[in-house]
């Protein structure tokens, strides 16, 4: 039934309601768009990531004969024929001393193999802007009729350092040195903070000096990151003589930084216990460590892990405090300690970023899909956590 | 100063201050040993803030200020060298809202029984939370689930687990902030029941706002206002044949 029924016949009629039901439902619908132009948004990037990386997990190879003797040992061109010279990658070359040494049996052999493709003929075979020679572009065109060039999944991503030959160029080292600087971050920051919560929480009382502790520590969380990187520079590098572009440095630099996200939530952790739990412990003459340690944390204990556990994700996406402190520098090696020099993954994706090759462009964006494959898996992990843990009351 | 024989604390002019909150005036009683003893009056007049003095709950409140002896078993538990959690060991106390610990029923038994070093681990803990549990008249009801949480249990149960896991720390003395109000009426009638039967070892001091409880189980009652003691006798003579006019006010639903 309209809502415009005359007023004699309906004792509910309201003249005023046909505005005020269009107002909520115009409302209603400019919220929406809101959340609908948000998720749009995030769409696009996840999509134009997808897309430019996707194609990165695989590489072009070719099927060709490979000769080890003396002669290719000493130079290593020599070890494929003169034709495919312009279209293999360097980088496979220099790899065959290497293999011979691994496998002596090789020596004064020729062996058919899968080689890697140079990135201008990979970039062609991928349908993107090249600059390969037609004589050489009618030589892959021919092999690839007969099976012999194909794209087969590009394991140098993820086995490889960074490289200035783009088709040697890999993630691992990055990804090896962001654990190793989120482990050292966590092993200081994770129980620093906890502790100084607790501190803050149970036992401090309530006067000026921790008033001002407290807003400290909110401050400090809303400092630009890079300050802390210019901190870590001063204090670590600096005045303590610790090593440059290491892990340990990017570590305690993200803790300063994570520490302050740590402590409020797991402030706020704590002070989602219920008191009457504390109540029940003093009542039964316990001490206030028993009370806390056994009562308290355990209790607010999942809401401590998804504040870490975001604060670690927050610190895996941190770039510009490491900039600051050298772990941008070109790092081709793995890192074995947290002494080396080392790069993490937003910095080798800014280091990637500015390079001039196309297939730079691939690896950023497929490096963007790792990195933002972990960060989904951690919230996740918190989420998980959440559920498991959460006392129900 | 000797104490008679048969009263456990003797309270001398307490007084409390929350800040500039005079919340309790010059407050002096004898509690009897072995006997159920009940604080009444209407809400706000001090009755939680009196009990949380005979085990010095009061001193987690940091605004709290005591002046005064509360002395028990010939000692004041404020002196200087008594230690508030030894006294809390001694003068245990149970809640309004049932606060088991997020553990299985087992853990909240034994948990504190452990950390005073009554009994170890083992047969004599196993043994001890068997006894608490029949004490407390929870036994037959739990004893196949004692590893469960002890939040699974209902209302009722939750505050005679609550009650049995303050035996098993072996105090002198229970107190019971308004033990019953959060709870069904038969959950209440076996508490009181319970009550009853743990004053024969203990000595038991209840808040309650419900007169008819004070009538049905206590033997002494106190009846509070504004942080005033205003009458203190037998619980028959407190009902039938009060003093002070204020408490017959009270009693007979005047006020309050
Ligand atoms: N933790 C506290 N801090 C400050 N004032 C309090 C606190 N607890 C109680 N009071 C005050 O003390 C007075 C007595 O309260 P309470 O002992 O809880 O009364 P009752 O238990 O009889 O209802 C009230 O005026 C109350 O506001
Ligand atoms: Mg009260």
């Amino acid at each position: 039934m309209s809502r415009s029924t005359p007023k004699s016949d309906n004792p509910f009629y309201d003249a005023s309601l046909n505005a005020r039901h269009f107002r909520a439902k115009a409302f209603k619908l400019f919220t929406l768009s809101s959340i609908v132009f948000a998720i749009s948004f995030l769409l696009f990037f996840l999509g134009d990531m997808v897309y430019k990386g996707l194609p990165d997990f695989q590489q072009a190879y070719i099927k060709i004969d490979v000769s080890y003797s003396e002669k290719s040992l000493a130079s290593i061109r020599q070890a494929v024929d003169k034709k495919y010279r312009r279209v293999v990658s360097r980088s496979w070359l220099r790899g065959i001393p290497r293999q011979v040494e691994a496998n002596p049996e090789l020596m004064n052999t020729t062996q058919t193999r899968w080689v890697l493709l140079n990135h201008q003929v990979d970039q062609y075979l991928k349908g993107h802007y090249y600059k390969v020679k037609a004589k050489n572009i009618k030589l892959i065109d021919a092999m690839q009729k007969e099976g012999k060039v194909e794209l087969q999944f590009n394991e140098i991503f993820f086995t490889h350092g960074d490289s200035k030959i783009p088709e040697n160029s890999g993630f691992k080292s990055a990804i090896i040195g962001s654990i190793l600087t989120l482990l050292v971050m966590m092993v200081v920051a994770f129980p620093l903070g906890v502790m100084t919560a607790v501190y803050l929480e149970e036992f401090a009382p309530d006067n000026r000096w921790t008033q001002l502790i407290e807003i400290n520590i909110n401050n400090l969380a809303a400092i630009p990151s890079i300050l802390f990187g210019l901190l870590g520079l001063a204090v670590f590098i600096t005045l303590f003589g610790m090593p440059r572009s290491s892990p340990l440095v990017g570590g305690l630099t993200l803790a300063l930084m994570t520490l302050p996200v740590i402590i409020v939530s797991a402030r706020a952790a704590l002070r989602s216990v219920p008191d009457n739990i504390r109540q029940a412990g003093y009542g039964l003459g316990l001490t206030k460590i028993q009370v806390v340690q056994d009562h308290v944390l355990p209790l607010a204990f999942p809401g401590i892990m998804t504040g870490s556990i975001i604060g670690l994700a927050h610190a895996m996406g941190e770039t510009a405090p490491l900039i600051i402190i050298g772990m941008i520098a070109f790092i081709p090696d793995t890192p074995t300690s947290i002494f080396e020099a080392a790069t993490v993954m937003p910095a080798q994706l800014f280091t990637w970023a500015g390079m001039p090759e196309r297939a730079y462009v691939e690896r950023t964006a497929a490096g963007i899909m790792v990195l933002i494959s972990v960060l989904i898996t951690m919230n996740t992990f918190a989420i998980y956590l959440r559920k498991k843990f959460e006392v129900k009351w | 100063m000797k104490q008679e024989k048969n009263t456990k604390i003797q309270v001398r002019d307490l007084n409390l201050y929350y800040g500039d909150n005079h919340a309790l005036h010059n407050i002096s009683m004898d509690i009897q040993e072995n006997k159920i003893t009940a604080l009444i009056g209407p809400s706000g007049c001090g009755k939680s803030t009196f009990l949380r003095c005979l085990n010095r709950m009061n001193d987690l409140i940091t605004s709290a200020k005591i002046e005064g002896e509360v002395i028990i078993d010939d000692k004041n538990i404020y002196d200087k060298d008594v230690d508030e959690v030894a006294v809390r060991k001694r003068i245990g106390m149970v809640f309004q809202q049932p606060n088991p610990f997020p553990k299985s029923i087992y853990e909240n038994i034994a948990y504190a029984a452990l950390k005073h070093g009554i009994v170890k681990k083992g047969a004599s803990c196993d043994e001890l939370v068997e006894k608490s549990l029949i004490q407390a008249g929870l036994w037959e009801e739990v004893k196949h689930k004692l590893s469960e949480p002890g939040t699974s249990l209902s209302g009722g149960q939750q505050q005679r687990l609550c009650i049995a896991r303050t035996i098993a720390v072996q105090p002198d003395v229970i107190l019971m902030d308004e033990p019953t109000s959060a709870l069904d009426p038969i959950s209440t009638e076996k508490i009181e029941a319970l009550m009853l039967e743990l004053k024969k070892q203990y000595t038991i001091i209840i808040v309650t706002h419900n007169m008819q409880q004070a009538g049905r189980i206590a033997d002494m009652t106190a009846f509070f206002h504004m942080g005033d003691l205003i009458e203190y006798a037998e619980t028959e003579t407190i009902f039938i044949n009060p003093v002070e006019k204020k408490t017959e006010d009270y009693i007979t639903g005047r006020f309050g």
